[in-house]
């Protein structure tokens, strides 16, 4: 179980690197809001590989807690943007 | 009245469910505290009531769902193979005219769409019924046109799965089909 | 190791490796649409996988439903947030135009409504800062 452990944590650990790098690099905001939420699921990933392997239920709260923010980040920012860009549209569009 | 009625108690029961999930056991100080939970949230934070004229059938909903399930690993084999070849690939913006007039149904296509067959919802024109959809890998413009049937084809699975009779029979009307269906506008 | 464990072994390692396609395809994709992509099947299938590893780990303690749910939660909240990403990017032009085989919606002379064709003709412009779609 610990080689699986190693495995995981080595993968998630280049997937969050890769995540970091592109949160950086990033041209636009968009790009960092998908980054952002990407490298909060694969923190989430992490957590759960850490409770599965160690059999150890007291980071699970956390687990659905960063689960739940990585969506409401990325929506909120969205939106966000979403509504910069009516706002800047000469058309005044009706948008839900 | 009785939909709205009904579809409360849906919720209902979906909220207090997520609650005791969330405790991780189900007890009754855990199901009484989610009832009243539920009402509270309900009362103070009234959802619009969404027109629910489908009906559930358990066969064609399997077959959505399995098909969903082998989608979902090819579609993922598929951009992680995208991911690691070396080299470029061409994308593809598309637009497809449903069939489908139903908010809950259409809904539920675009959740499928954007986790399927290698497409993601761009945008929907409501009044048209014409969907954008942006396809990470296209070859030439045969490829198109099957992508274009698969997301004919699984809109038919949706509709056939959770759909009124009505919503069944606009789907073999040929003439809600426009015959053009290039270049249409974005709204 | 039983035979449980071996399962959970590789749903676990299985999903980790799709995040690192997922972080992958974000680094190497060139505009934020195609990284819309990545970051929704491959991820969306690694948690689901990575789930269920720890349930088959985790069973028989209360906490799995939690598990379960965070499952359907990324589910049904991994192609919102993907369509309302995408739809911004779209509208902003964060798109690689030359790398698109097809175009339906912003083909030039297509009848469209009068505020999206003068969008289209518009060059592209830089939104939040520079738009180097670099890869």
């Amino acid at each position: 179980m610990t080689v699986v452990a190693i495995v995981c944590f080595a993968l998630l650990g280049a997937a969050a690197v890769l995540i970091l790098t592109r949160l950086a690099l990033g041209p636009s905001l968009l790009d960092r809001v998908v980054s952002t939420d990407a490298l909060l699921v694969t923190i989430a990933c992490g957590i759960a590989v850490y409770c599965a392997v160690y059999r150890d239920i007291s980071l699970e709260p956390v687990l659905l807690v960063v689960a739940l923010l990585a969506f409401v980040g990325s929506v909120s920012v969205a939106r966000y943007i979403g509504g910069m860009l009516v706002k800047a549209d000469t058309t005044p569009e009706e948008r839900r | 009245m009785r939909a709205r009625l009904r579809q409360q108690a849906l919720l209902l029961v979906w909220l207090v469910v997520v609650w005791n999930l969330l405790w991780g056991t189900f007890s009754w100080a855990n199901l009484i505290s989610g009832v009243v939970l539920a009402v509270v949230v309900t009362t103070l934070l009234p959802l619009p009531s969404v027109p629910t004229s489908g009906r559930f059938r358990p066969l064609p909903a399997l077959r959505f769902l399995g098909t969903f399930v082998v989608d979902l690993l090819v579609s993922s084999a598929e951009v992680s193979w995208l991911a690691f070849r070396p080299g470029r690939h061409r994308s593809a913006i598309i637009t497809v005219q449903l069939r489908t007039d139903s908010d809950l149904l259409l809904t539920v296509i675009a959740e499928a769409l954007s986790l399927v067959p290698g497409s993601l919802v761009l945008d929907l024109d409501r009044e048209r019924r014409v969907m954008a959809l942006h396809l990470v890998q296209v070859r030439d413009a045969a490829h198109v046109e099957r992508q274009r049937a698969n997301v004919l084809a699984m809109e038919d699975r949706v509709v056939r799965a959770f759909g009124s009779a009505e919503d069944i029979a606009r789907l073999d009307d040929p003439s809600t089909e426009t015959p053009e269906t290039e270049g249409v506008g974005r709204r | 190791m039983s035979a449980a464990d071996v399962v959970a072994s590789v749903c676990l390692v299985a999903g980790s490796f799709l995040c690192l396609t997922a972080g992958l395809g974000l680094v190497r994709f060139p505009d934020v649409l195609n990284r819309m992509h990545a970051a929704t099947k491959p991820q969306v299938l690694g948690v689901l996988l990575v789930m269920t590893g720890a349930v088959i780990r985790l069973t028989g303690q209360p906490v799995v439903w939690m598990l379960v749910l965070v499952g359907v939660f990324q589910l049904l909240t991994a192609p919102v947030s993907a369509h309302l990403v995408s739809r911004v990017a779209y509208r902003r032009r964060h798109v690689r135009r030359d790398l698109l085989l097809v175009d339906e919606l912003g083909v030039p002379g297509t009848p469209g409504p009068a505020g999206s064709t003068a969008a289209d003709t518009r060059a592209d412009e830089p939104a939040d800062g520079p738009e180097r779609t670099g890869r």
